[in-house]
C-alpha cells in the first residue's frame, strides 16, 4: 500500500516536472547579449589583440604567420582582382545604369552593412546576393558565386570599406530574428562524420594549430573578405570558404547563397560589429 | 587586354627599389587536375627589367617560383619620373611587357 | 626523363588530346597540352632541370659553394602555406654577379637565379614553393666565387585536409 502511494507520487511530480518543463517559454532571442558575451570572451582570451586586428585572422594571434602576411601584403595578389573589379563596377549596363544606381552611396564604403534583412522578401541579403539582384534588375545575367568576377566585385566594394566597423542591424521583426538565430545554431552545432561545428575550431580552437594552420578566432573572421588564399591560387568569397570548410570537415557542403550560408554570415557579422573592414585580403 | 604586369618602383635619392607582380598561373608540372591529369609545367623562365633600354636586373625561373610571381629589388642609376620596363618569356613562348614610372 | 619516339608521342598526344574532348576540357586545358615547350632565350634549362644541388650549381656556374657568414638568408620558420613561402636574400659581398635560390627537397633544386649588373644592390626577394620541409640555400657569385647560407623551412600540410 505505502508503495503504491510512493510509486504514485513520483509519478505525479514526474508529471509536475514535464508540465512545467513543457509550460516554460523558451529563452527570448537577445542578440546584443549574445554579442557582448561573444566578443568579451575573445578579448579575454587574446587580451593583446586590438580591435582592428580582429580583422586579420591568423596574423593577429601568430608572430610568425604574421610575418609572412606583412611580407605578401607589400604587394598583395590580390591586386588584379581590384583593378578588374574597378572596371566592372564602373562600367555601364546594356541598359545604361550601373551598379552604383542599386547601392546606398553608390555602393562605395557600405560593404560593412552587410549582410541585412530585408522586409519585404524576409530574407537575409548578402553583399553578394545584392550584386546579382541589381544585375538582374537592369537586364543583365547574375553571375556565378564564390570566385570569378564576384570575387573582383565585392573586393573593390571591400576596398572602399576598409578601417569601416562592421554595423549589421538585426530589426525588431520576427523573421530577421529567426535568422539570426539559425545562423547562430548553424555555428554552434555539430555537423557531419567528423562532428565539428564551427565554433570547435574558431572559438575553443581559436589560435591553436591544425596542422600547419593557425585557427581565426571567430570575431573579425568575415572581415577580410573576399580573400586571395595561397591554397586556391585564387580569389574567393565568403560562401566559398564556407563550402569549402564543409567540404573539409567532412559534413555537407551547401549550395552557394544556401539559406543557413546567409543567417551563418549574418550571425557572424553582427557578432563582429565593431570590427574593422580588413578585406580584400590574404590568407594561407 | 590589361597587362598581366603590376610595377611599383620608388627612387630614393639615387637607389630605385622596384616591386612587380605579374598575373601567371605557374603550373609546375606536377599537379593533376580535379580529373586527374596532369597539368602541363607553365611557368615563366625569364623576367628581364630595362632601364634606358640597359638591362638593370634578369630573373630566371624555374617551376618552383609561386602562382602570380612577385619579385623585388633594387638598383642605382636611375631618378623620379624615369621608366621602367619589364618583359617576362614563358615556356611556350608566351610573352608580356610594361612600363611602369619611377615615383 | 623518358624517351619516347616521335610516332608514338605523337599517337599519345592525339589520345589525350581526345580524352580531353570528351571530357568537356578541350577549351580549357588542351591549349596548354597542344603548346610545344619553347625555352626562352637565356634560360639555364640544365640548371633548372637538375634534380641535385651539386648538380645545379655545376650546370649554372660550373662552381662549388663555400658557406658564408657574409650572405643572409631570411624565411619563416614554418610555412603558412607551402605554396607561397617569402623569401629575401642579401650580401655585404663585394662584386656580386648572381644570386640563386635551391630548395634541395623541390624535385628540381634550382628555384630561381637572379642576374645582377652593375647597377644591382646585392639583394633580392621573391616567393618560392616548397614541396616539403626542406633547407633554403641562397648562393651568392662574387668575384668569381660562390658563397651561401642556409635556413631550415618547415612545410607541412594545411589543417583542414583539404
Amino acid at each position: 500500500m505505502r508503495r503504491r502511494l510512493t510509486l504514485l507520487k513520483a509519478a505525479a511530480a514526474c508529471c509536475a516536472l514535464v508540465l512545467l518543463g513543457a509550460a516554460e517559454a523558451p529563452k527570448p532571442s537577445d542578440p546584443k547579449a549574445d554579442q557582448a558575451a561573444f566578443q568579451a570572451y575573445f578579448r579575454a582570451k587574446f587580451p593583446k589583440v586590438k580591435t582592428e586586428d580582429f580583422g586579420n585572422g591568423p596574423y593577429a594571434v601568430n608572430e610568425g604567420m604574421r610575418k609572412q602576411w606583412e611580407e605578401i601584403m607589400q604587394f598583395p595578389p590580390y591586386d588584379f582582382a581590384l583593378d578588374e573589379g574597378k572596371t566592372e563596377f564602373e562600367a555601364k549596363f546594356a541598359n545604361g545604369k550601373s551598379y552604383a544606381d542599386c547601392f546606398d552611396n553608390g555602393g562605395i564604403g557600405i560593404r560593412q552593412t552587410y549582410p541585412r534583412f530585408d522586409a519585404k522578401t524576409g530574407q537575409i541579403v548578402t553583399l553578394d546576393m545584392a550584386i546579382n539582384q541589381c544585375r538582374v534588375q537592369n537586364g543583365e545575367k547574375p553571375l556565378p558565386y564564390q570566385t570569378g568576377l564576384m570575387t573582383s566585385i565585392t573586393a573593390y566594394m571591400a576596398e572602399s570599406s576598409r578601417g569601416k566597423p562592421f554595423s549589421i542591424e538585426i530589426p525588431d521583426d520576427p523573421r530577421a530574428l529567426a535568422a539570426y538565430e539559425k545562423g547562430k545554431e548553424f555555428f554552434y552545432s555539430r555537423k557531419g562524420q567528423l562532428g565539428f561545428a564551427c565554433a570547435s575550431c574558431h572559438v575553443t580552437g581559436s589560435g591553436e594549430r591544425l596542422r600547419g594552420d593557425i585557427l581565426a578566432p571567430a570575431l573579425g573572421i568575415l572581415a577580410a573578405f573576399p580573400i586571395y588564399r595561397s591554397d586556391w591560387g585564387s580569389m574567393g568569397t565568403i560562401d566559398r570558404r564556407f563550402t569549402s570548410c564543409s567540404a573539409q570537415t567532412r559534413a555537407v557542403p551547401l549550395a552557394p547563397q544556401d539559406e543557413n550560408y546567409r543567417a551563418l554570415e549574418y550571425f557572424l557579422s553582427y557578432m563582429s560589429n565593431g570590427i574593422p573592414i580588413t578585406g580584400p585580403g590574404t590568407r594561407p | 587586354m590589361a597587362s598581366t604586369i603590376r610595377i611599383r618602383a620608388i627612387a630614393t635619392g639615387d637607389t630605385t627599389e622596384v616591386q612587380a607582380l605579374i598575373r601567371h598561373p605557374m603550373d609546375s608540372g606536377f599537379v593533376k587536375d580535379a580529373n586527374g591529369v596532369l597539368i602541363p609545367a607553365h611557368h615563366i623562365q625569364t623576367v628581364t627589367f630595362t632601364h634606358n633600354d640597359k638591362t638593370v636586373f634578369t630573373a630566371l625561373w624555374g617551376p618552383a617560383v609561386s602562382k602570380d610571381p612577385y619579385i623585388k629589388f633594387s638598383f642605382k642609376g636611375a631618378a623620379k619620373g624615369d621608366m621602367l620596363k619589364a618583359v617576362w618569356v614563358d615556356n611556350f613562348g608566351q610573352t608580356d611587357q610594361d612600363q611602369g614610372k619611377i615615383a | 626523363m623518358r624517351v619516347s619516339s616521335p610516332a608514338s608521342m605523337e599517337a599519345t598526344r592525339r589520345t589525350t588530346l581526345r580524352l580531353l574532348a570528351a571530357l568537356g576540357l578541350y577549351g580549357v586545358i588542351a591549349p596548354s597540352a597542344r603548346a610545344a615547350v619553347v625555352n626562352a632565350p637565356g634560360w639555364p634549362e640544365a640548371a633548372f632541370k637538375a634534380a641535385n644541388q651539386e648538380a645545379a650549381l655545376k650546370a649554372l656556374y660550373g662552381k662549388t659553394l663555400e658557406m658564408s657568414d657574409k650572405v643572409s638568408i631570411e624565411t619563416p620558420d614554418i610555412a603558412e602555406n607551402g605554396a607561397v613561402v617569402p623569401v629575401s636574400v642579401s650580401t655585404t659581398l663585394p662584386g656580386v654577379t648572381s644570386i640563386s635560390i635551391l630548395v634541395p627537397e623541390n624535385p628540381f633544386a634550382l628555384a630561381a637565379s637572379y642576374t645582377m649588373t652593375d647597377a644591382s644592390l646585392a639583394q633580392v626577394s621573391c616567393r618560392l614553393k616548397m614541396a616539403k620541409t626542406t633547407k633554403v640555400i641562397a648562393v651568392v657569385e662574387a668575384g668569381g666565387k660562390l658563397y651561401a647560407a642556409a635556413n631550415d623551412v618547415k612545410v607541412t600540410l594545411g589543417g583542414c585536409g583539404g
